[in-house]
Formats: C-alpha cells, structure tokens, sequence
C-alpha cells in the first residue's frame, strides 16, 4: 500500500506547518483515515470569527482516490449543503479531476478560498446562491447570524 | 389452452417487470446458442480469408467501411435480407426470420459460412420450402439496413482508421490513435483541424511538442522522490512521460489501475501530474499497463470507438459481444422503427435499444413504459382479480399461451382477453381487439370521463400484458415439446430435422406475439382516422392466425407428429400476417399519416 509513508509525511507536514488558519489533529490516534481540521473563518468574510469544523475522510485507495470533506459546524454559505452532510463541492474533489500528488493541505487551502469567495454558480444550496448574487447584504447578515449561532 | 380447477391464482405480469431488463431477459438467446455462435466465430476467425467470390458478392457501404470489410475474414454480415427475405414469399421470411437456415446448418454441416446458402440448402430438403429461393431480397418499409461486427472487426475498423489518418497526417500510428480518440473518431473533423492548427490540436489532445523525440522509458534515477507514494529508496523504477512528472512504477500503475478498472476510463487517461493535462499514449500505458488489465484496457478502447459514433451501438444482450451498425439518426425516429438483429439473434431497437418494438415508435415506447409504471397499481388492482368462467364461475387457471379457454367444469369456450364467447372470435364481426368508445352523452361528467380513460387504457394494457404473458407460456411449452421431441426422435427413428417445425411455429409464435404485444400500446396512442379501421384489421387478423397456431401448439406429442404440413401452413401464415401489419404500419409512418393523441417528440 502506497498510502502509509505518504499520509504519515503529510500529516507531520500539515502538523507542523498547516495551512493558514488551519488547525488538523487525527479523531483517533490509531486511524489515519480520519482527519478532523479546525478552520477560521477567513478575514474580511462574514464568517469572520467562527470556527469550522471540518472532518476529513481518506478512502482506503487514498490518494489515487480524492478524500471526502465534510463540515460538521453549520455554515450558511451556498457551496455547503444546508444538511448533516454539509457536503462541498470542489470540482478538485472529483474523481476525473484529482490527481495522486494532490495534499490535503492543498485542499484545505482551496476550501478556506471558497469560504472567502463563494462560486454561486457551482452551488449545492441555489437559494443562497441566488441570494447571494441578488442581495448580497441579507445574505451577509444571516452568514453573521449563524457565525454567532453555531461556529463560535 | 388448457383450464382447470385451480384454487391458486393467476397473475397478469406486473407493469414494474416491463422495463427494458426484463423485457430482454425474455429475450436472451439460450445458452446453447450463444455457444454456437462462439464456436463458429472462433472458426471463422481461424480460418483462411474467404475465397474472393464471396467477397464479391457482397452487398455493403460505398465507405471506408466496406473495404475494411472486403479484407476481413466473413464474421460481419449484410443481415438486411435476415427478416423477409422477400416480398412475394412468405416462406423464405418465414425461415429466414426464424433461423431456420442457420438452426439447420449448424447441425448439419458446421463449417458452412453463408448463411444465405444454407437457407437454399435447407428449402431443398423440404417440399414446404422450395419455391421462390433464389429471388433477390427486397427490403420492407419496416426494415432498415444494417450490419453486425464482431469485437475483431471493430477493432479492424478502428485500426485503419488509425492507418489512414496516419499517412495522412504523417503521425506515428500511436498519436494518430490518441487524436482520433480525442476527436471521438469524427475523421473529417479532426484533420480540418489539424491543419488548421496542428499545434493546438496536439496541445489539447495532450500530445504536446516533439511527439516522436526519444521515447521515454522505465529507469531509476539517483535521489527520485516519488511525489504520490513518498518512496526514495535508492534504485527505485520509475516512469515519466515527455511532459516530465516523474512518479514511481507501482504508483503508475495503481493509478492506472484506479482508472481503468474504478473509472472505466482508457482512452482519456490524463498523466498523474497535478494540472498535467497531457494524455497516457498507447507507448506508455503498453509499458505499464500490467497483463491483468490489459484485457479490460483494450475492452474500453474499443467501447469507446461505438460509444462514439452515432452509426454504431452495442447489442444489449446480456454479454453479447457484437456491435450493430444502421444509418438510421435520431431525429428519424418519429418516422422509422429502426430494428435491428444481432449475430446473437437479439432482436432490438437501434433507436433505443430496447427489445423489438415494432410497430410502435420510440417515443410512444417509452410514453407506454412509463404510463404503465405510474398506472400499475391500478393495473394490478384489476388484473390481479382471479379470472373466472363466465358462465359457471369456476376458477380458470392459464398455463398455455393461447387466449381460447374451454371451462373443465361446463364446457363454455371464451376468450381470456374480452371474457367474450369464443364462438364469436372466429367470425367477421370478431372485434375483441378494438375498444369500443362509448358516446359523449355516456360520458358526461369528470368521473365518467376518467373512468373511460381508464377503461380504454386498461383495454390496452391487458393485451399488452396477455400477449407478454403468452409468449412465454408458448415458450414453455416449447421447451417441454423440445424434451418429448428429443424421446421421439429416439424412439421413432425421426430424424431432427423433422422436428424443426416445432422451434419454427415457437419462434414464429414469439415474434408474432412480441409485435402484437405492441400493437397494442401503439393503438393506445393512435387518433382515430379513416386508417384506423385498416390497423385493426390487420391486428386482428395477426392475432387470430396467432391464436390458432398457438392452440395447435399445444397439442399432445403423439398428435403433433402429423400435424407437421398444418402447423408449418400456420406458422408461414402468421409470419405474412405479421409482414403485412409491420409494412402497412412502417409505410404510413413515414408517409405521416397516422395521427396520435400524443406528440411524437
Ligand atoms: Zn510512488
Ligand atoms: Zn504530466
Ligand atoms: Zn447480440
Ligand atoms: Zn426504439
Ligand atoms: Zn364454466
Ligand atoms: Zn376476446
């Protein structure tokens, strides 16, 4: 198996030097298939100030197969489904698209872009996507009032 | 027909099993068959090309494809003439329909490649056969033309393609591969292209600059770190294309591995590099590519040359092989019914690849299909009622194909279809398949409206359903009387051949039912007009001459002995009947005169 030596090297790498307001820690100690991240809401967002948890899950094939992402802190922003999944679609994630040499680290990184700039047009929620493209102060306003709700 | 005091009950097949699955399981050729087809492919592919006059009385395309064909061994065949042979008789659509010819040969003489040859061969060892073989086959208007490749020829095919383009191009057979394959096969495209920009051609067929300059190989480089795995041990294989990403030869291959067998992809497979777009050519994936995949590899390869091209489809049949190709474009299919044989003898739809829906168009196939879905429980609720005799109540149970019930109890003789008295189906004012309408001013209100809505699809359903339903039941039977067949033969000194008649009327039978089975969902769609009355007409007589065979069918064996001359006159008379509904129906399709309900999307 290809995986160990790589995933142990790139967790010690994401331990030591994570990714910008980035904090990631295994759920258990004896799995490396689990990941669970703690992200800050970006600066000059609304979700400024909250923190997301983000739980990260290597499939056995990892990495000639993408790692699957999920937020279990709530998050109103419409490239995160509005459910217990809190799934994101990254198109990096897809299995044409993700490449073996591609981190993790690199994922997060991504996610923390979208956080700051949500892609309306690649949505999962479309009703917050619309929201966000056509009145883009209430969608502001309730992304703060979850901040404060759930990610504090 | 059979009936007797049954307390179980019997079911009308359910609309949920009349999807496309199970409608080709009923379909699928016995296991016996499809052995023989292999055995005789293997041989054909193993033996010398044919002789040059074979060759040259070929009947095929003008294109490239023809020649491809000229110089294959004789796998592929110009099936148009398979079905009805001709249009004056009866007979050779008959045997051709039925695969008489080949059911024959193969037994008789199992080198014989020419099928047309064999159908002759046959014709002259029986009196029922002999006139009007030799006539040249003219197509019908529910025919379309065609042809069958087996996995070799297409794998011909797409070799000199590759070839020609090639020479033209001046690429190495390799690249050329890759840019057809990235051009889906569109030739005429892909060469205006790259000579209107060879250069952007290759960069986004991911072939990129110096395509021909030293070929990259397996090595170890001194201090290679494999950038997936993290390995740096001293001596490590690795592997990187001109585009330069380096990784380690098990990494390749696993990620191979993860795309071909996971992905199903072969033809597309980008390099590992993170954003590398450029593609893995043949050369490369040759070296990595280990032996356990390559069989998958070069399936995929293949798929996606058929997959591609809108003149080719794949047989549904369950792990059939072979491909068809027919001319016929989606945006004829409110005109034509363009079905299709395969070498498998999978009879399907090359519109939509479903199983054999003549007369009936696409669209209203899959209108029908999911109306029965949505309206099945309503369908159930009143078919699943047990049927009874009309007359003494007794329950009836149907355990043959034919719709002619006698009451074991008090000898009435009705139709399991309408419930009507038999004695009135054999006449002229017979009409147990036409609905009868009732007048406006009985069906004034909502719910009387949407009660005869219902009434009139029920109508259809339930022939729908009953014809679906007998077939099989003829088909069981068939299999018993092969069995008893098979003893006589034995016991009597019969020789096989004089058994034939039998698989004869059964696939006769079959095909007969399969076509009217859709008739009906064909009339459920159909606006009344001064042609309607011609199409009942023509459905009725095919379902009388249906039944009557299918009630000799289930004669005792001793009986069918000598029922032989009777039975192989019933079978021919179906057959024309089916020829003629199929032909008045195609012909007033195309010609647009039928008009429906609903919209022909
Ligand atoms: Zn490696
Ligand atoms: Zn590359
Ligand atoms: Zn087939
Ligand atoms: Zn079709
Ligand atoms: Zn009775
Ligand atoms: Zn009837």
């Amino acid at each position: 198996m290809a995986g160990n030596k790589r995933i142990m090297k790139e967790l010690a790498e994401v331990r030591t030097n994570p990714p910008p307001g980035c904090t990631v820690t295994l759920a258990d100690e004896n799995d490396m298939g689990t990941w669970d991240a703690v992200m800050d809401g970006p600066p000059d967002s609304p979700y400024t100030g909250g923190h997301y948890k983000i739980q990260i899950t290597l499939p056995k094939e990892y990495p000639f197969k993408p790692p699957q992402l999920s937020f279990k802190t709530k998050i109103y922003h419409p490239n995160v489904s509005n459910d217990d999944r809190g799934a994101m679609c990254l198109g990096m994630l897809r299995p044409d698209e993700w490449k073996p040499p591609n981190k993790i680290a690199d994922v997060l990184r991504l996610v923390r872009s979208v956080l700051a700039a949500p892609q309306p047009d690649d949505a999962v929620e479309q009703g917050i996507a619309d929201q966000f493209k056509n009145d883009r102060k209430s969608f502001d306003k309730v992304a703060k009032e979850w901040v404060g709700r759930y990610a504090k | 027909m059979r009936q007797s005091l049954f307390a179980g009950r019997w079911r009308i097949r359910l609309p949920s099993s009349l999807d496309g699955a199970a409608l080709r399981v009923t379909k699928t050729p016995p296991v016996t068959r499809k052995r023989k087809l292999d055995t005789a492919s293997l041989s054909a592919t193993s033996q010398p090309p044919p002789e040059p006059k074979r060759k040259a009385s070929k009947t095929t395309h003008k294109d490239s494809i023809a020649q491809v064909e000229a110089a294959l061994p004789a796998t592929p065949q110009t099936l148009t003439s398979d079905k009805g042979m001709d249009s004056d008789d009866d007979f050779a659509s008959v045997a051709s329909s039925m695969e008489l010819g080949e059911e024959l040969s193969s037994s008789v003489d199992f080198g014989a490649e020419d099928s047309d040859v064999e159908l002759e061969d046959y014709q002259d060892d029986d009196s029922a056969f002999e006139t009007h073989a030799k006539q040249k086959p003219k197509r019908k208007a529910f025919e379309v033309e065609y042809k069958v490749y087996s996995p070799q020829d297409i794998q011909d095919q797409q070799d000199k393609q590759v070839a020609e383009v090639a020479a033209l191009l001046e690429q190495p057979t390799e690249q050329t591969a890759i840019l057809l394959r990235f051009g889906r096969w569109n030739k005429e495209r892909l060469i205006e292209q790259y000579m209107d920009n060879q250069e952007e051609v290759l960069d986004k067929a991911g072939l990129g600059q110096n395509m021909s300059s030293n070929p990259p190989r397996i090595e170890a480089i001194d201090g290679f770190m494999c950038d997936i795995c993290c390995e740096d041990t001293p001596g490590l294989q690795s592997y990187a294309m001109n585009c330069g990403h380096r990784f380690c030869v098990d990494c390749y291959r696993q990620y191979l591995a993860q795309k071909v067998r996971e992905e199903g992809e072969a033809a597309r497979i980008k390099c590992p590099g993170d954003g590398c777009n450029k593609i893995i050519d043949v050369k490369s994936l040759d070296l990595l590519v280990t032996s356990d995949l390559t069989d998958r590899y070069h399936e995929l390869l293949m798929r996606t040359y058929v997959d591609d091209k809108e003149s080719l489809k794949w047989c549904p049949a369950p792990n059939c092989v072979y491909a068809v190709e027919c001319g016929v474009k989606k945006r004829e299919l409110a005109k034509i019914v363009p079905t299709v044989q395969c070498e498998c003898k999978h009879s399907f739809c090359f519109g939509c690849t479903q199983a054999d829906h003549q007369p009936c168009p696409c669209s209203l196939v899959k209108r029908w299909m999911k109306k029965c879905e949505d309206d099945s429980e309503t369908a159930n609720w009143i078919s699943a009622n047990t049927k009874e005799c009309p007359k003494c109540h007794s329950t009836i149970e149907k355990n043959g194909g034919c719709n002619h019930m006698t009451c074991r109890k008090c000898r009435n003789e009705f139709c399991w279809m309408c419930m009507g008295m038999w004695s009135e189906h054999g006449t002229s004012w017979y009409n147990c398949n036409r609905f009868e309408e009732k007048s406006g001013s009985e069906a004034r209100t909502e719910q009387a409206k949407s009660r005869q809505s219902l009434e009139r699809y029920l109508h259809y359903y339930n022939r729908f359903a009953n014809h679906e339903q007998s077939a099989k039941l003829d088909k069981d039977i068939f299999h018993k009387t092969e069995k008893k067949m098979t003893l006589l033969q034995s016991s009597s000194g019969m020789s096989w051949i004089e058994v034939q008649f039998l698989e004869a009327a059964s696939q006769a039978l079959q095909q007969c039912r399969q076509t009217l089975k859709w008739t009906y969902a064909f009339a459920y769609y159909l606006a009344r007009n001064s042609q309607t009355e011609m199409f009942e007409d023509n459905q009725k007589d095919l379902e009388m001459a249906v039944e009557n065979l299918s009630e000799m069918f289930e004669k005792s064996t001793d009986q069918l002995a000598g029922l032989k001359v009777d039975m192989l006159d019933k079978t021919s008379y179906c057959m024309r009947r089916r020829v003629i509904l199929l032909d008045d129906t195609a012909k007033k399709l195309k010609e647009d005169v039928w008009e429906f309900n609903v919209e022909l999307a």
